[in-house]
């Protein structure tokens, strides 16, 4: 089994190869504005310094490009938001909340109509069809290809959903529709958001994948190709283009899972500290906990599986205040080379510090020997007390933990900390996002309230949705894990009421022999 | 003509935060009765409040609050008109106007619904509630301390149904025949409460207590725009008590009988260093304890808040690791008699306990 991840980032673009489980070779190449060349560009260098012997089973790609879409308002398409919650939620219609530039880019007209459930599964109000019907064709005359359909307590019962988005299907050709119960949970305007966000994305996404699989061409690989998922997990290309919302915040699981990986540690807390920013997450089971609120978008408030990641303002290029003994926020950035002292610029880093103390040995040392020891100790005990202020706020409980470090910037990480049982270091580490891509598997999850049942019997239901959920999504049925199971009580419903969350894994389904054969 | 005060955009927006923290961990999220607002402002409504002296006598007064499971808000949204036709609907079984609407509780979300029914219909909303901040029940208001009657209600679904509950019995009969009602509608409904006269308002309602959750959210707001310490513009607006500072360690909950009850251990930092306090809920905070001891209880104001932000944090959203400072805000003195504690001290929550206010000490 030979696979090959690459993470496309905002400076560097990672590639790494992983054969039978173990990084044969990793390599770091500068990202470029045009997607297919960058991952072009990675794959040579990869090629340059390793075979790859007979054929690549699968390609795992991480992109930032369409969480920056949404927050540079860029390449954004219009989209008919229809509601089914009517009579109630009429007050706050879909784009209620947005700001008015977004609102402007992505709103494309706002219907609404009766039906839905209530939160015990009874029906809200009957469906509305031949009105659904009527408003297919208003939106197939205003020529929207892109459709996006919230109906209340989805997450519940989505059948109201999906007879409308079959409506629309057969009204309008070529039309994509996204359902808000695939999206999100309970919180009908969060979901609704987050849904009208991914649908203003598609056709981005489609070319986007549509380049990576130019890409894919261009180096001569048949292998399948995936698109590496908020919660570490993997999607198949066709799946990742109709939700790219689910590849916002791709980058830091992918090091986090990489981490976990390379060290084999699944429970830990993970530090990934780049250039700018230290992004810290708590691993379980080997996977990036999740927030479990409501994460803001582009200034839109949405509510989908998102890690629950912590950043701060520390890393190799922040600058430093010697006088305040204060670090960053500001950073060089990808000026690093040019601004750091000890690559002969005037800026005072905490790369420089890290010379200074004997952390790390690159550019000239000699440029930061001025340097007050007594400063640099100051200065180094203030990195310390952020990491471990930040390791304290991401655990999930009191006691020590393991800490991995990762990134460019592990070395500001000290071995001793506070609340700290040891401190990892893993080789390849570097490129821990790339690893990340490349090991990753297929999830399937459910968020649903139970009433009358026990906790068991409702989380064992849980689990068979969402076994179903990851086998459509391409995981091998045999291979499916439980990796997170929570229920949270519910106030003022009768009947014991609890929300039920279940995720499960597995591995990507093996391709037939045949398939493996050319690449 | 009394004095009316015609409440800004920003009067509206500071009205959120303060009501949330008001809400002592309770009430339900303000943000739908915000975006609500900010619509109906955005349309050209603009809502007057009037001060509980300016009432007359015989004024009639509406009492509304949304009751029902957040969860379930979450979905169905909280809708202005649905507020407003909860008090149309009483002013149809009693056969005559209302001459201002105001809230039940001033805590989270429902310390909003009047301005939302008053932004429709037309009248102002009083500057008063009856609870000063958020409790679980409806025998825990004022007006059930004063023993005044807790009919009629009127409670409304969107789907066009309207229950009028003429008689009960108790305070306590009205908490449960309404709250079935509600749990049939799908468990929330938008109630406009027994009628109050402005002689029952000014003698049994808790006066200011809009005013009091705008300043709130202003200090709040002021505080963290020039980047000082909320926290600190909180007590000096309210004369409140810091009670700890400190990370949030444990979150036990459980529901029984419909509330969400458990208890929060919180460690702290800073000067309470070395020490921890733990936070017993139902649904809004109830017990502070300190080495076992009790700190702070009802009716005294507990307020969880985050540390940094000033933020309030609710019974539901509370975890490990927030850093947070509980302080306490006095409570309005109509609970602070022998019958007000009946209803709402210590032992109307299953403590048994004396009430000693740390305004007291």
């Amino acid at each position: 089994m030979k696979r090959i991840g690459i993470d496309v980032g905002g400076t560097n673009t990672d590639a790494v190869l992983l054969a039978d489980g173990k990084v044969v070779e990793g390599v770091k190449t500068a990202t470029t504005a045009d997607v297919t060349g960058g991952i072009v560009a990675a794959f040579e260098a990869l090629k340059a310094v390793t075979d790859f012997g007979s054929g690549i089973d699968a390609l795992m790609i991480g992109t930032t490009h369409f969480v920056n879409a949404v927050v540079q308002r860029r390449h954004l398409t219009k989209v008919a938001a229809i509601r089914v919650a009517l009579p109630a939620t009429a007050a706050l219609p879909p784009f209620t909340g947005w700001p008015a530039d977004l609102a402007e880019l992505a709103n494309g007209g706002v219907w609404q109509i009766e039906g839905g459930h209530d939160y015990d599964g009874r029906r809200f109000m009957p469906l509305e069809v031949s009105t659904a019907r009527a408003i297919a064709r208003q939106i197939r005359e205003r020529g929207l290809k892109y459709v996006v359909v919230t109906a209340m307590f989805s997450p519940l019962d989505a059948s109201d959903e999906e007879a409308i988005a079959a409506i629309l299907r057969e009204e309008i050709p070529g039309v994509s529709v996204t359902c808000s119960h695939l999206l999100g949970g309970i919180g009908l305007l969060e979901r609704e958001n987050a849904a009208i966000l991914n649908a203003s994305l598609i056709a981005l996404a489609e070319e986007t994948i549509r380049g990576f699989e130019a890409a894919k061409r261009k180096i001569g690989l048949s292998a399948l190709l995936f698109v590496t998922q908020n919660d570490g997990t993997v999607a198949e290309a066709s799946r990742a283009a109709a939700f790219p919302v689910y590849s916002f915040a791709s980058g830091p699981t992918n090091s986090m899972r990489g981490a976990a990986y390379l060290s084999g540690i699944e429970e830990a807390i993970v530090v990934d500290v780049g250039g700018t920013t230290a992004d810290f997450g708590h691993l379980r089971q080997g996977f990036p906990r999740e927030a479990n609120a409501v994460v803001h978008v582009g200034g839109v408030r949405t509510l989908f599986r998102m890690p629950d990641l912590i950043s701060i303002g520390l890393g190799g290029g922040s600058r430093v205040d010697l006088a305040n003994t204060t670090i960053g926020p500001g950073s060089v950035g990808y000026r690093l080379k040019e601004q750091a002292l000890v690559f002969g610029g005037d800026t005072l880093t905490m790369t420089d510090i890290g010379v200074a103390a004997g952390l790390i040995d690159i550019g000239d040392r000699k440029r930061v020997a001025g340097l007050r020891a007594g400063d640099v100790d100051a200065v180094l005990q203030r990195a310390k007390e952020m990491i471990e202020e930040n390791v304290d706020r991401v655990k999930a409980d009191a006691g020590d933990v393991t800490l991995m470090a990762v990134g460019g910037g592990a070395f500001l990480v000290p071995e001793s900390l506070q609340g700290v049982a040891c401190v990892k270091r893993v080789d390849h580490g570097g490129c821990a996002n790339a690893v990340g891509a490349a090991i990753a598997q297929v999830s399937g999850e459910v968020d649903q309230v139970f009433q009358g049942s026990t906790r068991n019997e409702a989380i064992a239901v849980a689990r068979k949705l969402a076994d179903g959920r990851a086998i459509e999504a391409g995981a091998g049925p045999e291979t499916l894990i439980m990796v997170e199971a929570e229920d949270t009580p519910i106030a003022y419903l009768p009947g014991n009421a609890m929300r039920v969350r279940v995720k499960v894994v597995g591995d990507i389904k093996s391709k037939t022999p045949a398939e493996t054969l050319s690449g | 003509m009394p004095f009316m005060r015609q409440l800004s955009s920003e009067d509206i927006e500071a009205l959120a935060v303060g009501a949330w923290i008001l809400g002592t961990g309770g009430g339900g999220s303000p943000y739908h009765a915000l975006l609500n607002l900010r619509r109906l402002y955005a349309d050209g409504s603009r809502v007057d409040m009037i001060d509980i002296d300016d009432l007359h006598d015989d004024d009639a007064v509406a009492v509304v609050s949304v009751m029902g499971a957040p969860l379930v808000i979450l979905e169905r949204l909280v809708d202005s008109r649905l507020i407003a036709r909860a008090v149309s609907a009483m002013e149809e079984h009693l056969g005559r106007k209302f001459k201002a609407v105001m809230a039940v509780e001033i805590g989270g979300g429902n310390g909003m619904q009047p301005l939302l029914a008053a932004a429709h219909l037309g009248i102002p909303v009083v500057d008063a509630d009856a609870m000063g901040r958020a409790y679980p029940e409806a025998q825990m208001t004022s007006f059930a301390v004063g023993n005044l009657s807790p009919c009629p209600l009127t409670s409304i679904d969107p789907r066009g149904n309207e229950v009028v509950i003429s008689q009960s019995a108790t305070w306590k009969w009205m908490e449960r025949v309404s709250r079935k009602v509600c749990t049939e509608f799908g468990s929330i409904a938008a109630t406009c409460k027994a009628p109050r006269t402005g002689a029952e308002v000014k003698k049994w309602g808790i006066p200011r207590t809009t005013t009091k959750a705008i300043n709130l959210g202003y200090a709040v707001n002021e505080a963290n725009r020039r980047h000082a310490d909320p926290i600190a513009a909180i007590l000096k607006a309210e004369s409140g008590r810091r009670l700890f500072t400190g990370k949030v360690v444990e979150v036990e909950r459980r529901t029984t009988e419909g509330f969400l009850r458990g208890r929060t251990v919180i460690e702290g930092l800073g000067d309470d260093r070395a020490s921890r306090i733990e936070i017993d809920f139902q649904n809004e905070w109830v017990v502070v304890w300190r080495d076992g001891r009790p700190m702070v209880s009802t009716p005294d104001l507990i307020c969880v808040l985050d540390s940094e932000s000033g933020e309030a944090i609710g019974t539901e959203t509370i975890r490990y690791g927030q850093r947070t400072t509980v302080i306490a805000l006095s409570a309005a003195e109509v609970f602070l008699t022998p019958r007000g504690l009946d209803h709402v001290g210590p032992r109307a929550f299953g403590y048994d306990l004396d009430f000693n206010s740390v305004f007291q000490s």
